[in-house]
């Protein structure tokens, strides 16, 4: 870079930057547009669910997460994750495994697909399930006459919940997978392993930091989705109601310092979530990179 | 037999349900669309969900682009908490977000009571849509656009200081067209997800028909009424407006990727 000499001998030395950054005032400027930004929009709500929650102090905060509905919702929101989870986690293997070590016709079809659920909105994937499984449809009758209930009852939640959430673990294996190609695999088979056997003995150690993170973006998602979840529950209290749709319903009778309570709760899962992450980022970032992350 | 679990699994879940709209939709034919599309009520949330999510997009864009520059060339104390409190949004319940938004923007909220003197009202209004749009769409603008300027060489920034132009100049005419298409797909992304937000918007809306309602939420007020057939008819139209935006979105970045480009 060109160092103007006149500059050097000069006192104004200070003010001299070097040709490919700003200026100090324009860097501090930039930096500060950054900062009150991100605390406006995105700190302080932050901040003001847990100020809101504990409003009223603490004993009201601590009653709220006791009431039996609220444990309900809690209940519920966990055991729809617990089967959410683990099905999209086979899946994105499974998804991940097929398109990066295999050549076949309409694999970018197959991936748009995948990634469908992020395109579509959340009400729209509830009422995809609405359409399907209500009684003037097609399917509604006869799980009906079977007795099975899938619309305003859990499986309905399940299935929504699955729908909105089983892109993230596999968008995060599948560039992952194909950087890293299939000669570890080759060299596997060639020495007597058997499919299983490489699979879990070479592929998945190859992919387990990549896997972790899909899985906790893809939590975070099951355990705080509500536009989807909102469409096919039916919004039965102690029933169908998971912790995001108890919040609404507190706030809707304008129980703030419950409806801040149990979101707070959303709102620590959010941070273990973030700092797990950027953990996991930190540690192995080389690694996850090579996916071309986000 | 991979692909053949894949491909079930992608039936059961995406395939079959999307069929099922499909077809509820051509049931209804161009006529039963058509009378749903120009009801007055539907036109004002499209124009109310498309109008807003653009505007927000716009706004994430230009801050969007500011904070993924300054997390990727400055390094001050904090920067690594900044950057990684950019995900909030996807990891922070949507429902969560909507409440708390409201509170601070509400008459004698946080922000609002500052506003409110001066008759600016945000909570209950488009503006109040607006932003929280703006919350759930600024990740994408900076997770898209931070990676590409992370590989910017510094010789072509060298070569346009050395060539005479003055910083504003190199930014403007050499730095931000090659960062183009990682914009424009940024604001794509942030589109998309502004347009069919539910959770955050709805408590800070109001949800007044004809002024603050958005087309998520009409689609949830007809299956309430069990009107299957016009929440399947307002669902088919955004989605019908959505592809071909980002269908015209995926054009104009080819065309700009063919012209600048860093080859993302």
């Amino acid at each position: 870079m060109v160092h103007d000499l006149s500059q050097t001998a000069a006192p104004a030395a200070a003010t001299w930057h070097p040709a490919t950054t700003e200026s100090r005032g324009s860097r501090y400027v930039l930096i500060g547009i950054t900062l009150v930004f991100l605390g406006l929009f995105l700190v302080l709500p932050l901040v003001s669910v847990f100020v809101e929650a504990f409003r009223k102090g603490p004993a009201e905060y601590f009653t709220a997460l006791i009431e039996p509905d609220a444990q309900a919702a809690i209940r519920l929101t966990l055991l729809v994750a617990a089967i959410a989870v683990p099905l999209n986690l086979v899946f994105g293997v499974v998804a991940a495994w097929t398109i990066a070590k295999f050549e076949f016709k309409g694999k970018a079809f197959l991936t748009t697909l995948i990634d469908l659920p992020f395109s579509v909105s959340p009400v729209i994937s509830g009422l995809v399930y609405v359409l399907l499984f209500s009684s003037h449809s097609l399917l509604g009758p006869w799980f009906k006459s079977h007795g099975i209930e899938i619309l305003f009852a859990v499986p309905g939640i399940v299935l929504a919940t699955v729908f909105v959430t089983f892109p993230f673990v596999a968008r995060e294996l599948i560039p992952l997978m194909q950087h890293q190609g299939t000669t570890d695999e080759e060299a596997a088979l060639s020495l007597g392993a058997n499919g299983w056997q490489t699979f879990w003995h070479v592929t998945l150690p190859n992919i387990k930091w990549g896997l972790l993170y899909g899985v906790l973006l893809c939590n975070a998602r099951a355990m705080g989705e509500f536009g989807a979840v909102s469409v096919v529950s039916g919004h039965i209290r102690g029933l169908t109601n998971t912790m995001p749709l108890h919040v609404e319903i507190l706030y809707n009778e304008y129980n703030f310092v419950a409806a801040f309570a149990v979101a707070s709760l959303l709102a620590l899962l959010a941070l273990v979530t973030l700092i797990l992450k950027s953990l996991l980022e930190m540690r192995y970032g080389a690694e996850l990179r090579a996916a071309g992350g986000h | 037999m991979a692909l053949g679990f894949t491909l079930a699994y992608l039936a059961l879940i995406v395939l079959i349900p999307l069929t099922g709209l499909a077809w509820r939709s051509a049931s209804l034919g161009w006529a039963g669309l058509w009378h749903v599309a120009t009801d007055p009520r539907t036109l004002n949330a499209l124009k109310i969900s498309f109008g807003t999510a653009f505007v927000a997009a716009l706004i994430n864009v230009f801050f969007g682009v500011v904070v993924a520059w300054v997390l990727v060339r400055y390094r001050f104390p904090g920067r690594r908490i900044i950057d990684a409190i950019v995900d909030l949004p996807f990891a922070l319940p949507t429902a969560v977000a909507g409440i708390a938004l409201t509170s601070i923007y509400a008459k004698n909220g946080w922000i609002g009571r500052w506003l409110d003197p001066l008759g600016i009202k945000v909570a209950f209004t488009p503006i109040g849509i607006t932003i929280a749009l703006i919350f759930v769409g600024l990740p994408f603008v900076v997770r898209t656009v931070q990676p590409v300027m992370e590989e910017i060489r510094t010789e072509v920034e060298e070569a346009a200081a050395t060539l005479g132009a003055n910083r504003f100049q190199t930014i403007t005419r050499v730095l931000l067209p090659g960062l183009q298409p990682a914009i424009l797909t940024g604001f794509a992304l942030a589109f998309a997800r502004a347009v069919g937000e539910y959770g955050s918007v709805i408590f800070i809306a109001g949800n007044l028909p004809y002024v603050s309602e958005i087309a998520p939420l009409l689609i949830v007020i007809r299956l309430e009424e069990f009107d299957y057939a016009g929440a399947t008819a307002i669902a088919a139209i955004m989605l019908l407006i959505s592809f071909a935006m980002l269908f015209i979105i995926n054009l104009i970045q080819a065309w700009s990727r063919r012209r600048y480009g860093y080859g993302t």
